[in-house]
């Protein structure tokens, strides 16, 4: 279904210069540079505050920087609005669940496709009839294992299943970057252990920017691993190196629990 | 240049009035985030009660205190009763639901007063015109709206900014549910704002009240130019509210006062004193649009909250 | 909470579901409306057809501001500026000596359009608060522009002294067939409003609605089919102010002032947002209410309060504001959500 190709591993798929964002007093992100090859499953940690979620606002297209670049498959999106972003493959999902409560979870992720199958000036047709946007729709659901859950307005879903719709929309985009921010955030160790499984197997297909709380997902997923604090980042590599690293040690890994490989 | 001053001084009385009720409903909304289309409707109500208690008691001046004071305690009856339960609702509740109170307002005022409106005799010593410039008269009455104005502006300044009940408005503003679990009665506290800008609405209400005609539905009018104040000046700010309102009234005023002779350079004279005043009306909304075109959240936008 | 959308039905409903209130009383409606004027005739009361006339065009203003209101979530109140604007365009026509229907009413339709063009242009790049009042501003504008239009009467308003004439097609002068023409056109109006918020179209509609800011996520640029959506309101809000025109035979600046589009408001909300009956249900209560409510307090009250109910009866409208006040706290989906049951929770 969702099938893009993996770009060659040298050539950075997103690629962010300098990326600098203040608000009023405080700095949010703090000369952020960034190279994430395309195939790689990249993820970013950091403390609460480290404006991990404000970066993303950045990718996606929410919040202007005040300085820096961005660039997505060697195109520059710097100025570019969040819907062209997600017209040219690159897909986010949100820390806070955004979805569209009075629909059911099928329309939810149909609206995603709707918006990557041509215009929308199209006044007659009922657009719930369309089996080009309700068959794609459903195999995204399928993927994320909640397809069961189809015909439910999303305002009657368990929390869990929320975090697996917000990844489904942006899957359902036909992407060739996921942006996923905390997608396992509030959920118990059972859930966790399924999105991660859904995550391995998407990272064979796509390119994937993980921003997560969860140690044990994240080593376990992660290619390469970006510290960031107070919005700078203070290291980046392997996770063996980041596990290793005595300054991330002290500012961050010291406060969780250890990881044991 | 005499007429320019006057002029002038005509457009600050208008924008000082335009502030009062600019403020109180700017108050309201950046407090308690409540959009309140009956706003206007106290105005009217300050207007009424004070022809109906100068009347009674044959003083100008204790009519007045008495009007505000029931325009005081009529919003925050209000408060208590209906509006209430529309914080933290969506903002088009609040813009239905207070649309719903103007009927009702309009109707009681109606039922109680009467249809045809009434008028407000000032006493002789508010008559006699001043000479402010060799040559320029300017009525005492006027004078006294611009001082009485600035005078509640200034009041207004200190309250917010330099004293503790300020300090909780604007504390309660930034974060309300903080200012409520340090114990501090946010109930009470908003019932309080909301008296104040019902006695400000109130005040402007019945200072105009002898300038123009007591009657109904004179709220909705200049209910929409206090709004256009508050966008213009950026919502929630007091001191937006103030520049912005002291601009709509200059405008207005010089609009009104000049375009009809610019115009009539123009057009016919006929065809210009017709256009001229509509046109003038319209230039608050043309500067409220582009303004909103070039700075979105106002000229002073209150940025935290 | 969030109300609940009218979903397209895609199987053959069950008998019971068929039966639901809600539908009944539609239908029920439907079919008073559509025999109304026979009953007027036997009944030999005229002015009812009248009365249903004016229902009838103003449920099609409500249904057309229903489309941005209650599907797009755009509140505009400047919504009659539109009424005015298809009105002025009928009367300054027929004023001027074209009296053909088949100009005015595509003017009407079409300078409609263009107006909604240029000020959903500027209104729709803001939000909440800032969108409402810059609705009600560009309203604003409008009006005073008609009240300086001198020679077309500008305050006092401008008398239309012949219906728009269809060249024997349809003679609108007379009262059946204006009538039935109007109740042709507002169901031709629901049933394309109800495909249309179906559609794709309808869908970004109503998922901007819902959430801007996902439905930028996920790709839509949604500002050019909000503003698609606005154009379609204002064009067929300006039909029903050719039509409100011809009924009327008057057009005033004052169908356009802000408090107008209020009243459209309280009957979208009344009758039941994003409902596609509800903008009709709401307009038949309001308009009845108002024509109604006083003969019957009059009637009700008389034996118990003599006099005073005569008076009581005069200001059956103070009822209405609180009403609508409690509509919007507690009955948030209106007529229409109370019939079709709580099925939000």
């Amino acid at each position: 279904m969702v099938c893009s190709p993996v770009a060659a591993v040298t050539d950075a798929l997103l690629r962010i210069e300098g990326l600098s964002k203040r608000f009023g007093g405080i700095v949010a992100s703090d000369q952020i540079s960034l190279a994430v090859p395309g195939g790689e499953l990249h993820a970013i940690i950091g403390p609460n505050g480290a404006g991990k979620t404000t970066l993303l606002g950045q990718l996606g297209g929410e919040i202007r920087p005040d300085a820096g670049r961005i660039e997505f498959e060697n195109v520059d999106i710097t100025g570019l609005p969040g819907w062209r972003r997600s017209q040219l493959g690159l897909a986010r999902s949100f820390q806070i669940t955004s979805l569209f409560p009075d629909f059911t979870v099928l329309d939810n992720v149909a609206l995603a496709v709707q918006a990557h199958a041509g215009h929308s000036f199209r006044f007659w047709r009922n657009a719930r009839a369309e089996k080009g946007l309700r068959e794609p729709a459903r195999a995204a659901l399928a993927r994320l294992g909640i397809a069961g859950r189809a015909d439910v307005l999303v305002s009657k879903l368990s929390h869990g299943e929320h975090r697996q719709l917000e990844i489904a929309m942006a899957l359902a985009t036909e992407p060739r970057m996921l942006l996923l921010d905390e997608p396992m955030a509030g959920m118990g160790p059972d859930e966790s252990a399924r999105i991660v499984e859904i995550l391995r197997e998407l990272k064979r297909e796509l390119t994937i920017l993980l921003i997560e709380h969860d140690m044990e997902a994240v080593f376990a997923l992660a290619d390469r691993i970006t510290v960031l604090v107070y919005g700078r980042i203070i290291a980046s590599g392997t996770p063996e190196a980041i596990r290793a690293n005595a300054q991330v040690r002290e500012a961050y890994l010291g406060e969780q629990t250890s990881i044991d490989a | 240049m005499l007429l320019l001053i006057e002029q002038c001084l005509n457009g600050v009385q208008l924008g000082l009035l335009l502030f009062l009720l600019a403020a109180g409903l700017t108050l309201v909304f950046g407090i308690m985030d409540l959009v309140n289309l009956a706003h206007g409707s106290l105005y009217m109500l300050g207007a009424y009660f004070a022809a109906t208690f100068v009347g009674w008691t044959d003083s100008f001046l204790l009519g007045v205190l008495l009007a505000l004071a029931a325009t005081l305690l009529v919003g925050m009856a209000l408060e208590v009763v209906a509006l209430r339960r529309l914080y933290g609702r969506d903002h088009l509740d609040h813009v239905l639901g207070t649309f719903g109170l103007i009927l009702f307002f309009n109707e009681l005022v109606r039922m109680i007063w009467g249809p045809a409106g009434l008028s407000l005799q000032l006493p002789m010593w508010l008559i006699y015109p001043v000479e402010l410039l060799p040559g320029l008269f300017y009525p005492t009455y006027r004078i006294a709206i611009i001082i009485t104005a600035l005078a509640v502006a200034l009041f207004l300044y200190v309250l917010v900014m330099r004293t503790r009940i300020g300090m909780l408005i604007r504390a309660g503003a930034s974060n309300r549910e903080m200012t409520g679990a340090l114990g501090i009665n946010i109930s009470l506290l908003y019932t309080l704002v909301f008296g104040l800008g019902a006695a400000l609405a109130g005040l402007a209400g019945l200072m105009q009240a002898p300038i123009l005609t007591v009657q109904i539905g004179m709220g909705e009018n200049i209910l929409i130019l206090a709004f256009v104040v508050i966008i213009i000046g950026g919502i929630g700010s007091i001191r937006g509210a103030f520049i912005a309102a002291l601009l709509v009234g200059l405008i207005d005023t010089i609009g009104r006062a000049f375009l009809p002779d610019l115009l009539r350079l123009l057009l016919s004279s006929r065809a210009a004193s017709t256009v001229a005043p509509a046109m003038s009306s319209m230039l608050i909304y043309l500067l409220m649009a582009i303004v909103l075109v070039l700075r979105p959240a106002g000229l002073f936008p209150v940025t935290s909250r | 909470m969030r109300r609940l959308l009218t979903p397209a039905v895609s199987s053959t409903p069950s008998l019971t579901a068929l039966l639901a209130p809600r539908h009944v009383v539609v239908a029920a409606l439907l079919a008073f409306l559509a025999l109304l004027p026979v009953y007027a005739e036997l009944a030999r009361n005229p002015f009812l057809v009248t009365l249903f006339t004016r229902v009838i065009i103003l449920a099609l203003a409500a249904t057309s501001l229903n489309l941005i209101l209650g599907y797009g979530g755009m509140v505009s109140f400047g919504h009659a500026v539109y009424l005015g604007i298809g009105g002025y365009a009928v009367g300054i026509m027929a004023f001027e000596g074209i009296a053909s229907g088949f100009v005015q009413w595509p003017v009407a339709i079409i300078a409609c359009a263009l107006f909604a063009l240029v000020v959903g242009a500027l209104s729709l790049r803001t939000r909440g608060v800032y969108f409402i009042m810059i609705t009600l501003a560009f309203a604003q504008l409008v009006y005073y522009f008609g009240v300086g239009l001198d020679r077309y009467g500008g305050d006092d308003g401008l008398s239309i002294r012949q219906r728009s004439g269809f060249a024997g097609l349809l003679d609108l002068t007379n009262r059946t067939q204006f009538y039935y023409l109007c109740l042709v056109l507002l169901t031709a109006a629901v049933y394309l409003t109800w495909r249309l918020v179906n559609s794709r179209f309808g869908m970004v509609l109503q998922g901007s609605r819902t959430n801007d800011r996902r439905m930028r996520a996920i790709g839509f640029p949604t500002f050019r089919y909000r503003l698609a959506g606005f154009v379609i309101a204002g064009a067929l809000c300006g039909l029903a102010g050719a039509l409100l025109a011809n009924h009327t035979g008057f057009i005033s600046p004052a169908t356009m002032h802000w408090t107008r589009s209020g009243d459209l408001i309280v009957m979208v909300v009344l009758g039941g947002m994003a409902s596609s009956f509800g903008p009709l249900l709401g307009a038949v209560v309001l308009l009845t209410l108002e024509e109604a409510l006083p003969a019957v307090i009059r009637a009700l009250a008389t034996p118990l309060f003599g006099e005073v109910a005569v008076r009581m009866a005069e200001y059956w409208q103070i009822i209405l504001g609180p009403l609508f006040l409690l509509v919007v706290l507690f009955a948030r989906g209106g007529i229409d959500g109370l019939l079709a049951g709580s099925r939000r929770d």
